[in-house]
């Protein structure tokens, strides 16, 4: 493994020396990101008409991912009901996340990998680790490498500390820092960036203990988070609010667009969304305001053009190699022994005060003020 | 020098073209030729039926074991090659559904097809594990079609014995390589016909296909859409052989029933589009349109002087033709916008359709009833009535009764293979002769199983179905039918090769059933222990504690602030506290 990455860093860094028109901010970033692929897996956990906006959240990022790069063939999509061809929908084939009907997201052009009875928490699980029988259809494998950047997007009910899948099981959060501890080992990512849409979605990435992962909720513990608008003629709600303004974000962002995961953490504050939506950074290795959205929702191709010819099969290793070596190394060796940072000291809340103050209120009520000088 | 090593390469691959002997390279592909046509025919209710049929005749062999494998497609899609090939496949027909055909308003369909999925498959008989290759090949069909074609398994997998010969070459004796699934809970929807669309040579950017607008198709009252793949013979005395792959769309637009608009329409407001060109890849590319009944009561615009006659299911058909791959067709506007208006509204009676329904109370158990109608005036036929019943309902064979006006009707072959519970579901087929315009009820009892819990679907409430019972039979034909089958014939009458000429195949689909089975509270459990413990807590607890406790006097130890207190006294040397 080591001298693959040698040979991918070195033909790179002997071009740099050989270009001389790129500027350094952008020979810098072309640099700062190590994936080669992307892939994304989208999952809608709720059964039934009423839970219409839970699947047009689901398909607003399907397309927004599908816009911007990443193919069908690279995306695993289950929802777990139809939606579009659902009897109950007036327009058929159609599911739409404005009202008045503005935005069909489903589109002419989707391809559904798990649908209806096949979501489930062990199927789910399977995709992410890759254990799936040997029968199973390429379209629905998660064929990924360690190069490999991924996009985790789960929508539904949940609560603290589990998501619940089709009104009959749940997968809790312990099960799921789990499965992306296998995924860690089995070097089945570079980066994975997960976005949950859910009630108390925060006590979903609690308990993330593998490097490289950056999560971000809707809400935070013990807040709901709340759909956006409905549709009289549709008779439900359309979207969700966190993935209403996530949409809307996504919707400004192009292939080759700078915006990165700041803005990301920006999207809908507490004024527009009621709940207070969350992110955690602390496991993952880069700056997140160096890392674009692109290098997760898009699938953007590096090309380098020159007109040089590179020599790659010599022998002779220049002092520059050492350099790339030793960066190598470094980056292997502080990425095996991560440690998540310290979490920062916060001021007991309300409840723990209330509760010592209501202890010393029955202390000083049972001896009294004045009586204490006696004792002591 | 890296230069010169690029081109070196280049000049091998040219100079080795014609040179190099044919154990490095495969033979020039083999020959295969692609049509597509349109039929639409006005229904007697007022509404539009729709039906696409694209054919991909190929010659070449794909299970010859001598000849090198298959690797040069071209109008053939590779996926579906790939699965012939690896499966020894020698006839697939996949369909899927959303509707119900309704026989007695519509007429018969061109390919009928049964609501929800189906798939039936004639293996090869060089094959040795069938089973194994119909599990793999279920799965590897989910992946291509987006569907969840991987719930077919062994509890609902049968092996008809009569009901499914082969409708190309093959041998139609041994059933043991012949398997019959169905799924009838199965949506469709675009994800099913976005792959079904990239089959096609043109995909959905040239030719007919441009009319598959899925927000057009799914708003109807049946759409289906199929792939059939079939060896067929290239001529009389079958010399060459072909492989045909067929996919089909059928669609029954329901603008004037639904009350949206007259007796009239445009393939404009049908599916919102026009036809610009033909599929370039085509050999023929044809627009059919049904005007039997009452042609001067029609107007169609634009007109055509082409019309062409056909025998279609025992009936002389007249058409008028449009041309696609004449550029006349299209005219000034190079688009092909088909205009109808008619009032007419006769039908040929269907002769032959049946339904089905589930009677009985409670939810221990019911009663099926299949009934079949023979409206023929005076002839007699028989009927094959294939029935696949899951093992949730336990069928009593024994009072299995079959009566046609109101007298018993033996069956003259049965074939009964019992269900075995969680392993193999019912297969009931029976060879039923129908008196001429009569009813035949087939009635059967069943009791209800209780399914384990952990065997109930997320919504069990919503009922379990079973798919629809399949009737075959071949229906004397009022008009004699060709039985030369190499004649250019529209594809739409060619489907189904006729032996006879006196009769016609046809293939009616029942209603598939709903039905409920005792469902448990789920949220039982919880409420078992909340209750439980509560009474344990309370009831058996005091009791306990009456029974049990006994009162002492005891010196009570100072408390924890007056310990405290005199443990600082002690320190400062003042008198302790009491």
């Amino acid at each position: 493994m080591y001298s693959l990455s040698l040979h991918f860093f070195y033909p790179w860094i002997y071009l740099k020396k050989r270009i001389f028109t790129f500027c350094t901010i952008e020979t810098g970033q072309f640099f700062s990101s190590g994936h080669t692929n992307n892939w994304a897996v989208l999952v809608c956990t709720s059964r039934f008409w009423f839970n219409y906006r839970h699947v047009a959240n689901t398909l607003s990022v399907y397309r927004s991912v599908k816009r911007l790069g990443i193919p069908d063939s690279h995306i695993v999509l289950m929802l777990a009901d139809d939606m579009a061809c659902n009897y109950r929908n007036p327009k058929p084939a159609t599911v739409f996340s404005h009202k008045n009907m503005e935005l069909n997201v489903y589109g002419d052009d989707v391809e559904v990998d798990y649908r209806g009875y096949e979501v489930t928490v062990e199927n789910f699980l399977r995709v992410l680790t890759g254990r799936l029988p040997p029968s199973t259809p390429r379209s629905k494998r998660l064929l990924s490498d360690d190069r490999s950047n991924i996009l985790i997007y789960l929508t539904g009910h949940g609560g603290n500390g589990f998501l619940k899948f089709q009104d009959s099981e749940e997968i809790s959060n312990m099960e799921l820092a789990d499965a992306f501890e296998q995924m860690w080992q089995k070097r089945r990512y570079n980066e994975l960036l997960f976005i949950i849409d859910t009630c108390q979605g925060a006590s979903m990435y609690e308990r993330f203990y593998s490097p490289n992962l950056m999560a971000l909720a809707s809400s935070q513990v013990g807040e709901d988070s709340l759909s956006h608008q409905p549709d009289l003629a549709i008779g439900v709600h359309l979207m969700d609010k966190y993935t209403f303004y996530l949409l809307e974000f996504l919707e400004e962002v192009h292939p080759a667009s700078q915006a990165n995961m700041n803005d990301l953490f920006k999207v809908c504050p507490q004024s527009q969304c009621v709940s207070t939506p969350g992110h955690r950074t602390d496991l993952f290795q880069r700056n997140p305001g160096s890392v674009l959205i692109t290098d997760f929702f898009g699938s953007v191709r590096k090309v380098e053009i020159t007109k040089d010819t590179i020599n790659l099969t010599s022998s002779v290793k220049p002092p520059i190699q050492s350099i790339a070596e030793h960066h190598v190394l470094q980056f292997v060796a502080d990425v095996s022994s991560q440690n998540p940072k310290q979490k920062d000291w916060h001021p007991p809340d309300g409840f723990i005060l209330g509760l010592w103050t209501l202890i010393l209120l029955v202390f000083f009520q049972t001896y009294g003020i004045k009586h204490l000088k006696h004792i002591f | 020098m890296n230069e010169r090593q690029w081109q070196s390469t280049d000049v091998e691959v040219n100079r080795s073209d014609g040179t190099k002997n044919s154990e490095t390279f495969t033979p020039a592909p083999a020959k295969d030729q692609f049509q597509e046509e349109l039929v639409i025919r006005p229904l007697h209710s007022g509404d539009i039926y729709a039906s696409f049929q694209f054919r991909t005749l190929w010659d070449t062999d794909f299970l010859q074991e001598g000849q090198k494998k298959v690797s040069h497609y071209r109008l053939f899609p590779k996926s579906l090659g790939q699965v012939l090939s690896k499966f020894s496949v020698q006839e697939l027909h996949i369909s899927f559904t959303q509707g119900f055909w309704r026989t007695m308003q519509w007429g018969q369909p061109f390919i009928p097809s049964p609501p929800g999925a189906e798939l039936w498959v004639w293996f090869h008989h060089t094959v040795s594990d069938v089973d194994g290759n119909w599990k793999e090949l279920t799965n590897v069909l989910s992946g291509i079609f987006c569907a969840s074609l991987n719930f077919i398994d062994m509890t609902n997998t049968v092996q008809p014995s009569a009901s499914f010969k082969p409708l190309g070459l093959g041998n139609a004796t041994d059933h043991r390589f012949l398997r019959y699934a169905t799924l009838p809970r199965e949506i469709v929807c675009t994800e099913n016909l976005t792959p079904w669309k990239k089959l096609l040579p043109c995909g959905s950017k040239a030719g007919l296909a441009v009319l598959m607008k899925s927000e057009k198709l799914f708003h109807s009252s049946f759409h289906s859409q199929a792939v059939h793949i079939r060896p067929i013979c290239q001529d009389e005395q079958c010399t060459s052989k072909a492989w045909e792959l067929r996919q089909t769309l059928n669609v029954v637009f329901d603008h004037y029933t639904s009350g949206q608009g007259k007796k009239e329409w445009s393939l404009f407001k049908m599916f919102s589009r026009t036809l610009t060109e033909a599929c370039p890849l085509a050999s023929s590319s044809k627009v059919y349109v049904d005007i039997t009944d009452n042609p001067e009561l029609f107007e169609l615009s634009p007109a055509t002087p082409l019309l062409s006659q056909a025998v279609v299911l025992g009936d002389r058909r007249t058409y008028s033709v449009y041309d696609l791959t004449r550029a006349e067709t299209f005219g000034q506007l190079r688009s092909f916008n088909l205009l109808l208006r008619w009032k007419g509204d006769n039908m040929l009676r269907p002769l032959l359709h049946a339904e089905r329904y589930v009677a009985g109370f409670g939810l221990q158990t019911g009663e099926i009833h299949t009934v079949i109608y023979n409206n023929h005036p005076y002839r007699a036929f028989p009927v094959l009535l294939m029935d696949s019943v899951p093992w949730y309902l336990q069928l009593y064979i024994h009072t299995l009764t079959v009566t046609s006006k109101s007298r018993d009707n033996k069956p003259s072959y049965i074939h009964y293979q019992p269900a075995k519970d969680r392993h193999r579901p019912h297969l009931l087929e029976m060879l039923i002769q129908l008196p001429p315009h009569s009813m035949t009820e087939v009635t059967v009892q069943f009791e209800r199983a209780l399914l384990k819990w952990t065997e109930y679907t997320p919504d069990p409430n919503h009922g379990f179905y079973v798919g629809s019972s399949v009737i075959s039979a071949l229906v004397p034909s009022m008009v004699a039918m060709s039985t030369n089958f190499t004649q250019d014939q529209p594809l739409f009458s060619s489907f189904v090769p006729v032996k006879e000429e006196s009769s016609y195949f046809v293939r009616v689909y029942t209603e598939p059933l709903l039905v409920n089975l005792p469902t448990p509270d789920f949220s039982m459990p919880y409420n078992v222990i909340c209750l439980t413990c509560t009474v344990v807590a309370v009831g058996y607890g005091s009791f306990y504690n009456l029974l049990t406790r006994t009162f002492q006097v005891d010196e009570p130890s100072p408390p924890l602030a007056k310990r405290l207190a005199n443990f600082i006294r002690r320190i400062r040397g003042v008198p302790l506290l009491a």
